[in-house]
């Protein structure tokens, strides 16, 4: 009998497969079942958007956020107006961050609903797909209430809002806040005590703090690992320094770790959102300053500088001074931030889009080493990718 | 505490550091392209331990052209910073993925998008664009390539042409 | 009427056989059922790319569901499905990727294209992205949308049930006129050139 060799077997996983959770492509070597090497190969949703964002002005730029990030709308949108009024040096007035909070925060139990009913789907848990996408579905109606869309909102303006909340909004909100804590425990009955959930997912995906902060991961991913750090504690934006809040952290690193922050997440961005709406103050949803938001349309009938003030915002555009910001917000996936540069003109001179997911998912390799095959699966799923931002 | 820790880096750069920028509470330092690595290890020896960002600008047509823009963090101290070097096109810059694995990912992006070169990159390859792709579209000399829409006897402008762009302007 | 032929081997058919074929009272029953039956079990292949995939997953499922019209599941592999919805918009590097699935699909299949991006490109008019899918497949139906409402989706959907109820003269297919966007040359123009 010749001698036996050893080779590993590579295998395409992607870009078109069920539990990539989109465009991922990932090739791995297995010796068996066991993966000794992999690459995730990206780049199949590159879109352009930071190219395409240089030759637009600012006002016209806030289409493309919410297509980066097509989860979590509102929380993009937040992260790109947030990052040019810091270029301006303005702050929009109360009564807008209280609703941009709400918004986001939802966004944030939206974005984390999909993320568990893909998950749970990709390990055969169907009906828990079901029941979360019922649930976004009265989140989304919200959304439809306050922009119109139920997706891509373009409601966040530079300075404020588009325009003020529809009547009944806020009960609807509490209306709908009152049902999630029982359906979340649904699903932790669902889940959490699961023999076979918590097999396939404890010991898993582990990554080491000290590996989670040298590939730059940030978010649950993070936070699982047991380093705390969180946007809204460290670098607070919009008014999150006045709300009481828990930022859960976890201790092993293992995709069941990731799976438990992310519930609390959402039952925490549920205690925001009844802070937020207890303390709405009245006041105007846009600032005041004529050169960054539009007149109201009444004064146009009385002042000429309104006019051209007006003329110049529409055919020109806002002119931040010539300077770079880099301001972050916490996106259901982690940091998620905006470098703007801008050199005096209408049009951004460079706008960096800095993904958590793209970070995120290099730490894939270093979690999936020397497990199987069935748990990339889980791996995947636990680090909560959105691929529209990974490649942008 | 935190612009404590920021200067204080600041100060133990001080010998290298070409420009010292503020704006909007940031700190910039830009730095010689030899430099940029000693510069790294001793921001993340001082705290800076999250390499939140890495990204390249292109100035075209100032020279030299680009600028690469290592964005750092500090989680314990609540603290930014921002290094920078200059380079041109057919410079190479030392690659961070000794001192930060999650660099790798970060400086192929670069080198897809703007063409710049890293030294001691395990893996310089083009990550977003398809392998066979010729230029790098981030430049500003690539054209954004859009197509004009055909209706029957009109043309209407492409979407970056509606508003143009207005001459900086100094305020 | 009875159907007169004198071939005896497929090769042997001529057009006017084939035309006395179509009026026979039996085979055009036997089309009709055949597709209703095809219209109403149309599984899709899962090819979410990017945002509209979440509204086809939302059109998948429980307050817009999918299945009952027929699309009781999302079939992962191509083989075994009969409808693409491209869901999405296809970037430079996803283009063979959609033609090689495209081709791994067995006839009868349809495409559906869903939303802006993937009609025409949508909000992205630039070099990373195909202007539209049907230069790489032929597309049966467009949705519009960014992303389209799932109502709008099932609207797409029962529009192509009506064109396979409506047998396969009917369909007025796209013609895939472009040149393949996979070859190098038919790209991008190089910059500088006009």
């Amino acid at each position: 009998m010749s001698d036996l060799t050893r080779e590993t077997l590579v295998v395409n996983m992607g870009p078109q497969h069920p539990s990539t959770h989109g465009v991922l492509r990932l090739i791995l070597d297995l010796e068996g079942e066991v993966i000794v090497g992999s690459e995730p190969v990206i780049g199949y949703l590159h879109t352009g958007f930071e190219k395409e964002m240089e030759t637009r002005t600012y006002h016209q730029n806030i289409v493309f956020p919410p297509r980066i990030e097509y989860l979590a709308t509102f929380i993009e949108e937040q992260a790109y107006v947030t990052a040019v009024e810091k270029l301006l040096g303005i702050t929009p007035p109360k009564r807008a961050e209280v609703i941009r909070i709400v918004l986001a925060e939802l966004s944030r139990i939206a974005s984390h609903l999909v993320w568990l009913g893909t998950s749970a789907i990709d390990l055969n848990v169907s009906s828990v797909f079901m029941y979360c996408f019922r649930d976004r579905e009265n989140i989304l109606d919200i959304f439809e209430m306050v922009s119109g869309q139920r997706m891509m909102h373009g409601y966040f303006r530079i300075g404020g809002l588009q325009w003020d909340l529809p009547a009944g909004f806020v009960d609807r909100v509490r209306g709908f806040l009152a049902t999630l804590p029982a359906h979340l425990d649904e699903f932790e009955a669902l889940l959490t005590d699961n023999l076979i959930w918590r097999q396939r997912t404890e010991g898993v995906a582990v990554l080491t703090p000290e590996d989670a902060i040298r590939y730059g991961c940030t978010g649950p991913v993070l936070r699982g690992s047991g380093v705390n750090y969180d946007v809204r504690r460290a670098f607070p934006y919009g008014g999150y320094d006045e709300y009481d809040f828990d930022v859960p952290l976890g201790t092993r690193g293992d995709a069941f770790e990731r799976y438990r922050i992310r519930m609390e997440e959402m039952r925490q961005s549920r205690r925001i959102v009844l802070q937020a709406l207890d303390r709405l103050p009245d006041g105007p949803i846009i600032v005041d300053d004529r050169k960054v938001a539009l007149p109201p349309r009444r004064e146009l009938v009385r002042s000429m500088e309104a006019v051209i003030h007006q003329f110049k915002l529409v055919s020109e555009g806002i002119h931040p001074p010539a300077g770079e910001v880099y301001s972050a917000v916490e996106s259901p996936r982690g940091e998620k931030g905006y470098y703007l540069v801008s050199d005096g003109s209408n049009r951004p001179l460079r706008v960096r889009v800095r993904a958590p997911s793209f970070t995120n998912l290099q730490a894939l390799p270093a979690m999936i080493f020397r497990s199987y095959v069935a748990d990339v699966v889980v791996a995947i799923a636990s680090i909560d990718i959105v691929l529209g931002d990974v490649d942008r | 505490m935190a612009a404590d820790l920021v200067r204080t880096v600041a100060e133990a750069l001080a010998p290298d550091v070409a420009e010292h920028q503020e704006f909007r509470g940031e700190t910039t330092l830009v730095l010689p392209v030899g430099r940029i690595l000693d510069a790294l290890r001793l921001a993340q020896a001082a705290g800076f331990v999250l390499l939140t960002d890495l990204t390249a600008v292109d100035r075209h047509p100032a020279e030299p052209r680009f600028e690469v823009v290592y964005q750092l963090t500090a989680p314990d101290a609540r603290t930014r910073l921002r290094l920078k070097v200059r380079t041109a096109p057919d410079a190479a810059v030392p690659s961070a993925t000794p001192v930060w694995p999650a660099a790798n990912w970060l400086e192929r992006e670069i080198f897809d998008l703007f063409g710049i070169r890293f030294d001691g990159h395990p893996d310089l390859k083009r990550i977003l664009m398809p392998d066979d792709w010729e230029g790098h579209p981030l430049r500003k000399d690539f054209p954004l390539v859009e197509e004009p829409v055909q209706f029957i006897g009109h043309t209407p402008k492409v979407p970056s042409r509606i508003i143009p762009k207005t001459p900086p302007r100094q305020s | 009427m009875a159907v007169i032929s004198r071939a005896r081997f497929p090769h042997d058919v001529t057009e006017a056989d084939l035309q006395a074929l179509e009026g026979n009272f039996l085979t055009t029953t036997v089309d009709r059922f055949v597709s209703w039956a095809r219209k109403n079990s149309i599984w899709p292949a899962q090819f979410g790319l990017a945002c509209c995939a979440i509204e086809m997953m939302s059109a998948a499922a429980a307050r817009f569901d999918l299945s009952r019209f027929g699309s009781e599941l999302f079939r992962a592999s191509p083989r075994q499905a009969d409808m693409l919805i491209v869901s999405g918009r296809v970037s430079q590097k996803m283009a063979p990727v959609l033609q090689h699935i495209y081709e791994q699909m067995l006839e009868p299949k349809w495409v559906l294209s869903m939303g802006d991006c993937a009609s025409c490109g949508g909000v992205f008019n630039n070099y990373a992205l195909v202007q539209g899918v049907d230069k790489l497949v032929p597309v049966d139906v467009y949705v519009a949308g960014c992303p389209p409402r799932p109502e709008a989706l099932l609207d797409g959907y029962l529009k192509l049930q009506e064109l396979i109820a409506a047998g396969p003269g009917a369909r007025g297919r796209t013609e895939v006129a472009k040149p393949n966007l996979t070859r190098p040359e038919a790209r991008i123009p190089r910059p500088g050139t006009p």
